[in-house]
Order: C-alpha cells, then sequence, then structure tokens
C-alpha cells in the first residue's frame, strides 16, 4: 500500500513530523515500511510561463518550434521546444537556465537547433508528475505568471510503501492507514467516509441478492449526463499514479481514487448496456464471460457472479465484463458497491488466477458499511468533476448480519503480555481501534458460523476459545475489522498500541529436558566421521528427473523409479521427489570438476521420498475444532511416503593426494565402501559385505552392505555407463546407505572389553583358494575356526599369479593369540592355528600353502 | 725364589710408568673419532696395554716395593681412564650435533595426504541453534518433509480460502488436491509435537522448507527454517521476549538482544516480527554521524524471524485446553543466520555444493 503523506494528512491532523517519523509510529503499529519515496524535493526554478510568440523552424527532422516566454522577468526568455501541442497565449511550466527537474536533471542554457534555448518548457512527465508524455502541460488559464510550479502543483510529497498483512484488510485505504496513525501519534482522526447520506426512498437500478453466502450488501446508484471528454484534475491524476495505479479516464479514476482512500472496490457500469434487473448469484455449468483484459474466462459454478437479463456481467469483486464497461463514450453510468463473501472471491480470485486491487481487498474483508458512502461520494465526484446528474434514488440490497461480540475478562490482554495493564486502558486501547465496550459478559449474544476471511466462529469452538473470569468486559468489534473473532485478537491489539517495546523479558524454566535423542547424536556423528575422513557436505536439492534413473540404468521394474511427483515444479524436466541421494550428489560432483576440482569427495545425508505400496492417492484434510482422532491421524499418515533418511557419497580423482612424498591414490571402490564401514561404525556395527550387481554399481564392483540379514545400502565404483551419462570422472565410485535402518538395528552401549596382561602369539598362514573366494568368506571361516583364543585377524597380502597357478589367489593372513588366563603354549596356538585353517578348507576350500 | 733380583722389573720403573702414561694420554687427545678413541682404549687401558702389563708385575716386588709401584701404576690408570670418559663424552657431543644437523628436515613442506572435509555450514548453524534450546531444557522433534496439507495449513488456523494461503507459494504433491504438499515451514512440527508430546512441550523443530521460489541471491525454493515452541502453564509474551533475548545472547553475545514488531501469522496471536540488535555495530551505526555497518545496512537492527503466542485455535485443533495452557512459538531462517552472522552475500553458494564455500567452515561454525 501506497500512501502519499499528503492524502494521509488530509484524514489525521499529524504534528509537524517527517515521512520517516510516521513511518516508524505505523510500523510499530504493525503496518512495516518497505519504502519511503520523496517526490519534488529536488525540483528548483520551475515557473509559469505564458507562450507569447511561436516560430517554426524547418529544415528538422520532427517539428522543432523556437517560443518567447514571458516568465515574469526584464525579457521573455527564448526557448526550443519539440512539442505542438500548445498554443500562443497558454501558460506553461518552464524550467529556467540553472533549474533542476526530478531525478537530479540539470538545465542550463544552450544552443540547439541553431538557436538559443534558455531553458525547457515542461511535459507532466518531465516534472514527475505521471507517466504522460503526450505533450507539454498546459495550464489553465488564470494561473498566474512567474509563479513557482513546485508550490502551485504540490509537487512535494513523500510516498510511504507499506506492508500490509493479510488479516488487516482495512488497511489496504487512506482511511485505515489515517486511523492507525491517529492513534500512533494520539491525534484526531477525520473519518472521510463520515459523510452525511440523504434520506433515499426511492431506488435506482434494480437489483437483488439471489444467494445470502455470496454478498450481503449491494448498492447501485445511477448518474446521467456525464461529460466522456471530462479529464481527471491534476490533484486526482498524481495521487493515483503515487499510490501506484495509473490514471485512465475520470469515471475509473474517480472509483479507483474512492477505493485507495476507503478501501470500498467498485465498479462503474455503462447503463445503456444494462438489460433488466441485476442478480448477484453463482454462475450456472457452462455460463462464460469476457472480462476486462479480454480474456473468455470459463466460469465455475462456485463463482459469484453480476448477472443482469443477458447473462453474466461481471464477475464479482474480480473483474468486471468486456461487454458492460464504461467507454470512451459513456454519459449514464451506474456504480456498484458491494460487500461480498472474502472466502467467495477469494477461491474465484485462485480459480481464475486473476489478482485485482479489488479482489485483494474483498478477501482480506472490506468494511461493511461502506458500500452506501462510496456510491454516494463516487456519485457526487461524477457530477462534480464530470458534469453528470445525480439520480435521486439509491438501490440498497442486503442480509441482516449479525456483528460479532466478544466477552473477555479486562485483565485479559495483560494475562497474555505477562504485565497488568488496567481496565481503563484495556477499554480505551479497545475503543482507539473502534470497537464498542461494555461491562459485563451475556454469552447469548455470541453469534456462530463463517466469519468473512473463512475463519469458523461462534458454537462449540467459540466455547472452547472462550476465556472467562471476573470483571468481564463485552466487546463489538468495528465493521471495518472482521478479522477481529477471538479474544486473542482482542489481546493483541491492547498489546500493540501499548508498545511491543514495553513488554518485560523474562526468560521460563523449562522442565529439564533429555537432549538429543541417541538418533540425533548418530545423525550428527555420521556427518562429523565423513568429513574428518576428507568429504565435504552437500545440500542439494530434492527434485529430479525420470531422465535420472535412466542414467542411473535403473531397471525398468527398479522399485526407485516410483516417485512422487509434483503438480507444479519449479523445473518442468525436474518434477519427481529424490528417491535416491545420488542423482544431486553426481550433479554437484561434475559441478565441482568443471570449476577445476577434480579431486573431490562429497556426502549428503538427507530423506529420499519412497511412495508405500497401496497408499492412498490424497490425505485427508481433517477439521480444526479438536483433536483428530488416532484414525484421522492414521489415515493421513497412511497417503504419505516413506521418508527415511539416507546417507550418500561420491568421489573422484585423488582420494590420497600426490604430492612431495611420492604418488597418490586415486579413489575407488575400497573407498566407497570403507565410507559405508565408517558410518556402520557410528552406529556401533560391523557391517556384513558381500559382492552384488546392483545399478548404478559396476556390476563386478558392486558391494552389498547388511547389518545382519538387513540390506542397508550398495558401496563402489560406478558403472561405466552411468560415469558417461552423468560426464564424472572415470572410476567415480559412490555409496549410498539408509541411516534409518542402521538406527532401527543399534546395539545398546559398548560392553567394555576385558584386557588380558598375557602375552600374545602369532602366527602367520598363506591359504589359497579359488580367485572368486570372497575375502570375507575365507576371514569368517578362519574366525569362527580359531575359536576363542583368536584376539585380531588382518589380511597382509593378496597374491595372484604363476606360483599359485591360473584361477587361483593366496591370501595371507596373520593370526594373533591370547588367552585372558594364561600364557599360551606353542601346542595350544599350533591347534587354534591348524582349527582355523580346517574351517577355511571345510567351507571355501583353501588349501595351506607351503613355504 | 733367593735368585731373584726385583731391580731388574723395568716396567714398574717410574719413568716407565710415567711414560706409559704421557703415551696414553697423547693417544687419547689426538683420537678424532668415536672409532679411533676405542682404538686407543684397547692400546693404553685394555687387557694388553703396556699399563695393564705392567700392573700385573707388581706381584712379582718383594712386599716392601709393592706398595709404591701399585701407587705409581694406579695413578696413571686412574688418569688414562678419566681422560677416556672425558674424550669420549667430547667425541659423542661432536657426533650428535653432526647427526641431528645433518637430519634437519624443512618442516614448511605440506603434508596435506588426505585432507579434511567439512560438513555444510546450514547443517552446523541448525546445531548449534539446537543446542542452544537444548541448553534451555527443549528438545529437538523432526518430521516429514512431505507434509500433509492439514499439517501444513488447516491446523494452523490457515483455511482454505485464508489470504495467508497464496502467500505460501506451495509445492503441490500429486494434483493440487491430493492433500499433500512440500512443507512451507517448519511449523507443522509444532503440530505433531502437541499432538505427540501433549503439554507440557518444549521443542526446537529444524528443517528443511519449500517455496515455489526461483533460485536467485536472496530466494531458494529450499531452505532450512528452525521453529521452536513452548507450551505450559502461565506462559506468556514477557517469556518469549525472554527467551529469544537468551537465544540472542547466545548466538551473538552479552548485550545482544531482540526487539518486537507487530506482525500476522495465522497461528499465532498476538504476532511479532523479530529483530536482532546488530551484533556489529550494536546500533550505532543507525545514529546519523556514525560510520555505516555493512551487517545491519545502518539500521541498528537485524530482522530474523517471526513470533508469537500459539493461537488458542491451534491448541484446540491439538486437543489441549487453552483455559489452562498457553504457549509461545518462534521462527528463523537457517539461510538468513548464516548469511548475516558470516557476510555470506549470494544464497546460491549454499545451494551449488562448491567445495570452496563449504571447507571453511570445519566442523562446527
Amino acid at each position: 500500500m501506497k500512501v502519499p503523506l499528503s492524502w494521509l494528512r488530509e484524514c489525521v491532523d499529524l504534528p509537524a513530523v517527517t515521512a520517516h517519523e510516521v513511518a516508524d509510529k505505523l510500523t510499530a503499529a504493525g503496518l512495516k515500511l518497505e519504502s519511503i519515496t520523496s517526490h519534488g524535493y529536488d525540483v528548483k526554478n520551475v515557473v509559469v510561463g505564458e507562450v507569447l510568440e511561436v516560430e517554426e523552424l524547418t529544415g528538422f527532422k520532427k517539428p522543432i518550434r523556437h517560443c518567447k516566454v514571458e516568465v515574469g522577468e526584464a525579457t521573455p526568455r527564448e526557448i526550443v521546444c519539440g512539442a505542438v501541442n500548445f498554443a500562443v497565449g497558454d501558460r506553461v511550466p518552464v524550467v529556467l537556465p540553472g533549474g533542476v527537474l526530478p531525478g537530479g536533471f540539470e538545465v542550463g542554457a544552450r544552443k540547439t537547433y541553431g538557436r538559443m534555448s534558455e531553458g525547457m518548457i515542461c511535459s507532466e512527465r518531465e516534472l514527475g508528475l505521471g507517466d504522460s508524455h503526450d505533450g507539454i502541460m498546459v495550464l489553465p488559464p488564470d494561473t498566474p505568471i512567474g509563479a513557482d510550479v513546485v508550490e502551485l502543483l504540490g509537487l512535494r510529497d513523500d510516498v510511504i510503501e507499506l506492508e500490509i498483512t493479510p488479516d488487516i484488510g482495512y488497511a489496504l485505504s487512506i482511511r485505515g492507514v489515517a486511523r492507525e496513525a491517529a492513534t500512533g501519534f494520539g491525534v484526531p482522526f477525520r473519518d472521510p467516509a463520515d459523510v452525511e447520506l440523504p434520506e433515499q426512498a426511492e431506488s435506482s437500478w434494480p437489483a437483488s441478492i439471489a444467494d445470502p453466502t455470496a454478498c450481503d450488501r449491494f448498492v447501485l446508484r445511477q448518474v446521467s449526463g456525464f461529460d466522456p471528454e471530462a479529464q481527471s484534475p491534476l490533484w486526482m491524476r498524481v495521487r493515483l499514479s503515487r499510490a501506484g495505479m495509473r490514471p485512465v479516464s475520470l469515471a475509473v479514476d474517480i472509483t479507483n481514487y474512492l477505493m485507495l482512500e476507503l478501501g470500498q472496490p467498485l465498479h462503474a457500469f455503462d447503463t445503456g448496456k444494462l438489460t433488466g434487473e441485476i442478480v448477484v448469484r453463482r454462475a450456472r455449468q457452462g455460463e462464460r464471460l469476457e472480462t476486462l483484459d479480454h480474456v473468455v474466462r470459463d466460469l465455475d459454478p462456485d463463482d459469484i457472479l453480476i448477472t443482469d437479463d443477458s447473462g453474466p456481467i461481471s464477475m464479482a469483486g474480480t473483474m468486471g465484463g468486456l461487454e458492460t464497461e464504461i467507454s470512451g463514450g459513456s454519459t449514464d453510468i451506474v456504480i456498484e458497491a458491494a460487500h461480498f463473501s472474502a472466502t467467495g472471491i477469494s477461491r474465484e480470485s485462485r480459480r481464475h488466477n486473476l489478482v485485482s486491487e479489488a479482489s485483494k481487498r474483498f478477501e482480506r474483508g472490506v468494511d461493511r458499511e461502506l458500500p452506501l458512502v462510496a456510491s454516494w461520494r463516487a456519485a457526487q465526484l461524477l457530477a462534480e468533476l464530470g458534469g453528470a446528474t445525480v439520480h435521486p434514488g439509491v438501490t440498497h440490497a442486503q442480509v441482516d448480519v449479525t456483528p460479532a461480540r466478544i466477552a473477555i475478562p479486562a485483565s485479559h490482554p495483560g494475562d497474555v503480555a505477562g504485565i497488568p495493564y488496567s481496565k481503563e486502558t484495556v477499554v480505551q486501547r479497545l475503543e482507539q481501534i473502534g470497537c464498542i465496550v461494555v461491562d459485563g459478559d451475556d454469552p447469548a449474544v455470541r453469534r456462530g458460523g463463517v466469519d468473512p476471511t473463512g475463519v469458523v466462529t461462534g458454537g462449540e469452538l467459540a466455547a472452547k476459545l472462550a476465556v472467562t473470569g471476573d470483571d468481564m468486559i463485552t466487546v463489538t468489534p468495528p465493521s471495518w475489522r472482521p478479522d477481529i473473532t477471538d479474544p486473542s485478537d482482542l489481546a493483541e491489539e491492547v498489546i500493540r498500541l501499548e508498545g511491543y517495546e514495553n513488554l518485560p523479558s523474562v526468560l521460563p524454566t523449562a522442565p529439564a529436558g533429555a537432549g538429543l535423542t541417541e538418533g540425533q547424536r548418530l545423525h550428527r556423528r555420521v556427518g562429523r566421521v565423513l568429513a574428518e575422513a576428507g568429504y565435504v557436505e552437500v545440500l542439494a536439492y530434492p527434485f529430479i528427473s525420470a531422465d535420472d534413473f535412466d542414467q542411473l540404468q535403473l531397471p525398468a521394474d527398479d522399485a526407485r523409479r516410483r516417485a512422487m511427483r509434483l503438480s507444479n515444479p519449479l523445473a518442468e524436466d525436474e518434477p519427481l521427489m529424490r528417491t535416491t541421494l545420488l542423482p544431486g550428489l553426481l550433479k554437484t560432483l561434475v559441478r565441482n570438476v568443471g570449476r577445476g576440482f577434480g579431486d573431490v569427495a562429497l556426502f549428503e545425508t538427507g530423506a529420499v521420498y519412497r511412495p508405500r505400496e497401496g497408499a492412498p492417492a490424497t490425505a485427508p484434510v481433517l477439521g480444526v475444532e479438536g483433536r483428530p482422532t488416532a484414525e484421522e491421524l492414521a489415515s493421513i499418515e497412511e497417503a504419505l511416503p516413506d521418508q527415511p533418511i539416507r546417507v550418500a557419497v561420491v568421489l573422484a580423482g585423488e582420494f590420497d593426494r600426490s604430492g612431495w612424498w611420492g604418488a597418490g591414490r586415486q579413489a575407488s571402490w575400497a573407498d566407497a565402501v570403507q565410507a559405508a564401514r565408517l558410518v556402520a561404525g557410528e552406529a556401533r556395527l560391523d557391517l556384513s559385505i558381500s559382492a552384488d550387481q546392483h545399478e548404478p554399481w559396476h556390476p563386478g564392483r558392486c558391494a552389498a552392505l547388511y547389518v545382519g540379514d538387513t540390506l542397508v545400502g550398495h558401496a563402489g565404483e560406478l558403472h561405466p555407463r552411468v560415469v558417461e551419462a552423468y560426464g564424472l570422472p572415470p572410476r567415480t565410485a559412490a555409496m549410498e546407505l539408509e541411516l534409518t535402518r542402521l538406527q532401527s538395528a543399534m546395539p545398546g552401549p559398548v560392553q567394555a572389553p576385558a584386557i588380558s596382561g598375557y602375552p600374545v602369539a602369532t602366527q602367520d598362514v598363506a591359504l589359497l583358494v579359488p580367485d572368486f573366494t570372497p575375502v570375507a568368506d575365507v576371514e569368517a571361516a578362519l574366525r569362527d575356526g580359531a575359536g576363542e583364543l583368536l584376539e585380531s585377524i588382518r589380511l597382509f597380502d593378496v597374491y595372484t599369479g604363476e606360483q599359485v597357478g591360473q584361477g587361483n589367489k593366496s591370501l595371507a593372513y596373520t593370526l594373533r593369540f591370547r588367552a585372558p588366563d594364561r600364557t599360551l603354549t606353542a601346542e595350544e596356538t599350533t591347534a587354534a592355528r591348524d582349527a582355523a585353517v580346517a574351517l577355511a578348507a571345510d567351507r571355501v576350500g583353501a588349501q595351506l600353502r607351503s613355504g | 725364589m733367593s735368585d731373584y733380583d726385583p731391580v731388574e722389573v723395568t716396567p714398574l720403573h717410574a719413568d716407565e710408568v710415567s711414560r706409559m702414561e704421557a703415551d696414553a694420554l697423547a693417544a687419547i687427545k689426538t683420537a678424532d673419532s668415536l672409532d679411533a678413541l676405542k682404538q686407543a682404549r684397547l692400546a693404553h687401558a685394555g687387557d694388553r696395554s703396556p699399563i695393564a702389563l705392567a700392573n700385573r708385575e707388581i706381584g712379582a716386588l718383594p712386599p716392601a716395593a709393592r706398595a709404591e709401584a701399585g701407587k705409581r701404576v694406579g695413578g696413571a690408570r686412574k688418569a688414562i681412564n678419566e681422560a677416556l670418559v672425558a674424550r669420549q663424552a667430547e667425541l659423542e657431543a661432536e657426533r650428535d650435533a653432526r647427526v641431528l644437523v645433518e637430519e634437519a628436515v624443512d618442516v614448511t613442506q605440506p603434508w596435506d595426504r588426505r585432507p579434511r572435509g567439512a560438513r555444510h555450514p546450514l547443517t552446523t548453524m541448525q546445531e548449534r541453534i539446537e543446542d542452544s534450546f537444548v541448553a534451555m531444557g527443549y528438545e529437538v522433534v523432526e518430521g516429514p518433509e512431505l507434509e500433509a496439507e492439514w499439517f501444513n495449513f488447516e491446523a494452523l488456523n490457515i483455511a482454505k480460502d485464508h489470504p495467508a494461503r497464496s502467500e505460501h507459494d506451495t509445492f503441490f504433491v500429486g494434483s493440487a488436491d491430493s492433500g499433500m504438499v512440500l512443507r512451507t515451514q517448519t511449523s507443522p512440527l509444532q503440530i505433531r509435537a502437541l499432538l505427540e508430546r501433549g503439554a507440557p512441550c518444549y521443542a526446537i523443530a529444524p528443517g528443511k522448507t519449500f517455496r515455489t521460489d526461483e533460485l536467485d541471491a536472496t530466494h531458494t525454493p529450499v531452505f532450512h527454517q528452525t521453529e521452536g515452541l513452548a507450551v505450559d502453564k502461565g506462559l506468556t509474551m514477557a517469556h518469549l521476549k525472554g527467551t529469544l533475548d537468551r537465544f540472542a545472547e547466545v548466538m551473538f553475545g552479552e548485550g545482544i538482544t531482540t526487539r518486537f514488531r507487530p506482525n500476522y501469522f495465522p497461528f499465532t496471536e498476538p504476532s511479532a516480527e523479530m529483530d536482532l540488535k546488530c551484533f556489529v555495530c550494536r546500533g550505532a551505526s543507525a545514529v546519523p554521524g556514525n560510520p555505516p555497518c555493512r551487517t545491519c545496512k545502518s539500521e541498528g537492527w537485524i530482522e530474523w524471524g517471526g513470533c508469537g503466542m500459539v493461537n488458542p485455535r491451534v491448541l484446540v485443533a491439538c486437543g489441549i485446553d487453552p483455559s489452562v495452557y498457553s504457549g509461545f512459538a518462534f521462527g528463523m531462517g537457517i539461510e538468513r543466520t548464516l548469511m548475516f552472522r558470516h557476510n555470506a552475500e549470494d544464497m546460491r553458494d549454499m545451494i551449488e555444493g562448491d567445495v570452496r564455500f563449504t571447507l571453511p567452515f570445519g566442523m562446527e561454525i
């Protein structure tokens, strides 16, 4: 909402304060300052001149005039001008040499088109008065020559732009802002809606309300003999454009001007284009209307319409129809001022994606008492400025509405604030915003139903929200505050006017908390251990494309291809919610490589979204009048996808860097598997690793990660086709596992080991196995076979080559044995080693290598 | 035995002993390495050295002469041994000095064989905020990012046709009437916390949130918020102010407090905008004539988040009796906090995952 300060001052006796001081007060009241724009302060030396002579210069590409202009000095000025819309004898604004126009544009005397030009004759736009650049601004003939144009036209003004929150529709008007300013400065407010309306028994153009849920007040007035050629006065055009609206024509400008001043949207129909009674009703199936913006709209049965015998003529509170619009030739006008259902207009506006100045106000709630006043003032202005005759009657259709009343203890606002306010203060503040306050509580006065912004009031909910206590007061909010429905709304009004800056600061004592959960600690540890290991955390967007599934080489029936889809994605090609963390990480890896970082290791922890088999397509929208039942809540959860937390890493280039110490080491499948082990270790779990074939991994370099029998993820080198599809460095490796599954498998606290003080006995064995035998199986056999005396086992060499024969590999292990209670004998150690080898022979066909 | 002539035991002559001593000392002195000294020890103090052989002859002397000869030889041996020890120490010191110098390295050579990674500053900022509140007794709650409309809107008193609803540029899942959205705020976690825990409830709810804004320097469609909620008997707006003042001090240092301005949120009533006193200029830059402040743009205050008293309608929707319990809630953007606390000027840097942006933030923020 843009508020010219001069306009505001008409409605409130502001003291001598700057625009910033006014804005500060309004901000403190909840009308937040966006910006202040100053107009006209930089303009200097612009005076009224009379054109004495005009000489048309020839030989130029466009018409050029050399003029003599009387500006009240000793001699007239010579000025060259490119506009032709003025004549000898016209009074015009002239900026003299040394003068300044808006924007700091300095004007001097200079030679142009072969003549001297001592200044410039100005257009409206050059004076900062709007967009009109049709030519020179011609002033009324009685304007005094030599007068200061800035003073004369009131060029100087400040425009305060305020951010208006959606609850306070009344502040989308000069009237509403002025009321807040008056309260803020403690000065009188002059209500521009406070006009004496004549008693009018006659009615105007016939109208009725067919649907009382759509509209509860509908007012029509008529004028005739309006001069369609009449121009809007300069002051009106200046105010409109400074308030952000484009001047159009006098009739339209008047409706816009009153909407800005009062907050009541108005609509003007060309009387000659109306046929029969106007009826406010909902649309019928198949009805259409071409609106002012030349769009033919298919209407929805829920749309609120203004209709006559010809059918729809306007979309209520949103946009008028093209057919009945006033045009450049309209002389007879019907003015509509109405109070429509806020939710109705809100729906209509959203349904047709049509946000207008009118719909913005209606959906936020317009003062129900304004239509009679606003339409009357519109008629008066059409008469005053456009020579129209006002018809004596008024059509007033309405539905009875009982105003809301709220009872609270006088202490309630103070109880909410945490600082006591006297009853006098509470009553005074509520009266300042326009409430009627009476002592006592009459529960019978509370109404039920739905308030204009769709908030359910009354009934059972009102009973639950009721606040009772001693010294009750009953408050009737003013007609322009439909947002005030609950005791807490009244509390807020009192507290904000008393000043948020006066609230005390008291730290409450919360009950002792339990700190972070095991899962939250695990999540943090996982991030830390990966970062310590060299990975940099990434927070990629969770949006992916169906192409990602192809690039990842996922088979057609892969469960990860089943994804939740956004109906309004930001990028049309990424409408899916990720079912794996890898696409985001891989794209981030490519970006880093492209920026010159070829050695890169990244990780992400975050949710993936996995639709549940057989889940309902919609989640019910429950009521809000009380706690939903367990079944109702379960019906919501059923529809939502599973959203487990995963952790993934990707890495490429050197993981151990080359340097003066020698060659580095390329990132490999082994690093990816090790990353999984690090993560599992933080959950105090040992992973079982087995070879697997699972996209997007290299079929020969892919590890399945298990905790017990539960598959938790995969790690390894990516499939070469995936590398190619994403443009990754060769041999990029990746790991992805589901943290949520690790979390549920987490064992209890670590059991402290008993430390034996007896000496260790070491035995090395070299085993020959077929080269397809997984090392993990060999090691498991050795462990199981060695029994309890085994302290540790370490693979220190893997050899393939001629000495072991084609198709074999040799695995060399160091076994360390120790007993808790004695020094082991050589016989005991050898027996344990032999048992280990025997089991390995038995399980995987391992042969002990001699020598 | 009687024909034995003791006078003929030459090695025990005083002159001879002195000569042996002098030879030994000279050899020790001229030994220029530990090896040479070892040779000198063998030659002049070893079992077969002249002085050792002389020592053996003492027994052959008549008893009357033994004492004097023993004294003479013993003195010489002592002198030789002392010289050996001293020279040994000298040579060892020389060797040590030489070898350690030879082994010196350039300790300025780098050793970044496996550079450390880093955690994302948005993650660590979120954790820091969590920790501030955990210290006050709050517990951290989590919930789904793909959320039911009822949790994201209705239960928070944002009715279907309320204008506040259209201010949330919402991502809809499936069809627009599926009842499922990407949560536009972390506030649905308030509802989940209240439904699960009931009152009293002190919870902090961080997480990802989504709005259909195009990515630019100051907007991102996926961002992070942290929401706080306290519901208990007798909580007031003064308690809300006290809590946020304390939080501001914990995050930004002593004396850094908050300021409230009226605002509107459907789920709080009264509602306020929360500003943080500028922790760089401490408000000084707002006074004309003082140097400007980049962090608060010389306004003295930094917009930080929103807050208010939990709307009793929200309590009702969660089955909590507003005549017994009251509460407050607050929320702030993590990206925004990172921007002003660390002078991060472009939100795209937080999204793109360029390692140069993240690495300096390390493990904690």
